[in-house]
C-alpha cells in the first residue's frame, strides 16, 4: 500500500486519508508530516479523515501522535470530516482523544488554524479550501452552511 | 448460545495487511448480515482491536467468522486465536488504560463495549477471544445474553 501524500498549501500541511490504512502507512505518516512542517515551515496541519469508515485505538494514537508532535514544532493539527458512525464507537471505546483538535469541514479547519490554505489566492479574502484541491476532499463538505 | 447459518471463514492474521482483510471482510459480512451502519463500525473496530492483539500480542494466529442466528435475529461470530504467551491477568488486561506494551491499553476493554458477547479463553499455550454480535438490538443485550 502506498504512502498518503502530505500537501503543502501555504502555510498548512493537507493531508488526506483515503480508505483503507495500513499499520505501517500510518506510522510512516507521523514521520512525514514531522519531516514536512520543518521543510515547509508549517504553522498548521490538516488531516481529512473524512474518507475513513473505521478508526480504532492504534490510528487514534497515531493521529493524537502527530498532534502532539507537531504541536513542539510550532504547527496546530486539526483533524476534519469524522464520520458520526465513527465517533459514537470512539466514544464507546473509551478513546475520546481530548488533545486531538477536530472540526467538520477542511474550510473550518483553517479558520481554526487562522491560516489561509492557498497560496495561489489574494491573503484579502479567506479562501474556500475546495477549489485548489482534488475532489478527494470533498468528503467532508456536504453538511457545512454559512 | 446460537446456530450456525452458514460456512466458517478462516483468516490468517500475520501481518498489518491481514488486519486490513479482517476489518474488509467484517464490514462485508455485516453488511449482508442487515447490521446498521453504527452497528458495523462498532463490530469493524472490535475485530480491529483483537486482530492486533492476536498479531502483536499472541504473535499472530487467525479469525473465525460465521453467521449465527437466534430467534430470527442474524448476528456474527468471530473468534481470534493465538498460540501466543496467553494473558496473565485477564481483568488487568481488561481495565482501560492498561497495556504491557506501548498502546493506549484501550483495545481488549474497548472492543468489549463495542459488542454483546465478550469471551475470553486464556493459557499460557495461547488465547481466544470470541465475540458475538447481533444485527438487531436486543432491549438490554447484556441482560439476555449474559
Ligand atoms: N492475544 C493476547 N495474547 C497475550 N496478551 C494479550 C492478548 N491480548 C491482549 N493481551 C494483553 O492485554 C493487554 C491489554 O490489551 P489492550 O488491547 O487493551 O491494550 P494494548 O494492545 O496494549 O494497546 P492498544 O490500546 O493499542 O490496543 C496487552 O497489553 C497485553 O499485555
Ligand atoms: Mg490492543
Amino acid at each position: 500500500m502506498s504512502q498518503i501524500p502530505v500537501i503543502p498549501l501555504g502555510d498548512v500541511l493537507f493531508v488526506s486519508i483515503q480508505g483503507e490504512l495500513y499499520d505501517a502507512v500510518a506510522l510512516s505518516l507521523q514521520d512525514d508530516v514531522t519531516n514536512a512542517i520543518q521543510a515547509h515551515n508549517a504553522r498548521g496541519v490538516i488531516i481529512d479523515i473524512s474518507a475513513l469508515d473505521m478508526v480504532d485505538s492504534f490510528l487514534g494514537r497515531v493521529l493524537a501522535e502527530i498532534a502532539g508532535c507537531s504541536r513542539l514544532l510550532g504547527a496546530d493539527t486539526v483533524v476534519t470530516g469524522m464520520r458520526p458512525a465513527v465517533a459514537i464507537t470512539l466514544v464507546e471505546l473509551g478513546l475520546t482523544l481530548p488533545e486531538l483538535r477536530t472540526a467538520r469541514t477542511v474550510e473550518d479547519a483553517a479558520l481554526m488554524l487562522g491560516v489561509w490554505v492557498s497560496s495561489r489566492t489574494s491573503r484579502a479574502a479567506p479562501v474556500a479550501v475546495r477549489q485548489d484541491e482534488p475532489e478527494a476532499m470533498d468528503g467532508g463538505s456536504g453538511t457545512d452552511g454559512p | 448460545m446460537s446456530t450456525p447459518v452458514d460456512e466458517t471463514v478462516r483468516l490468517r492474521i500475520g501481518s498489518d495487511a491481514d488486519l486490513s482483510a479482517v476489518r474488509l471482510q467484517v464490514r462485508a459480512k455485516a453488511q449482508a448480515a442487515g447490521f446498521g451502519l453504527v452497528q458495523q463500525t462498532k463490530l469493524v473496530t472490535a475485530a480491529s482491536e483483537l486482530a492486533r492483539n492476536t498479531l502483536v500480542h499472541g504473535g499472530g494466529g487467525e479469525m473465525e467468522m460465521s453467521e449465527v442466528a437466534q430467534a430470527g435475529v442474524h448476528g456474527i461470530k468471530l473468534a481470534f486465536t493465538d498460540s501466543g504467551p496467553g494473558i496473565a491477568d485477564v481483568e488487568q488486561a481488561l481495565a482501560d488504560g492498561y497495556t504491557s506494551g506501548n498502546g493506549l491499553g484501550m483495545g481488549l476493554g474497548g472492543a468489549r463495549r463495542l459488542v454483546h458477547h465478550f469471551d475470553i479463553d486464556t493459557r499460557s499455550q495461547g488465547t481466544t477471544v470470541t465475540i458475538v454480535s447481533w444485527a438487531t438490538t436486543p432491549v438490554d443485550p447484556r441482560a439476555v445474553l449474559r
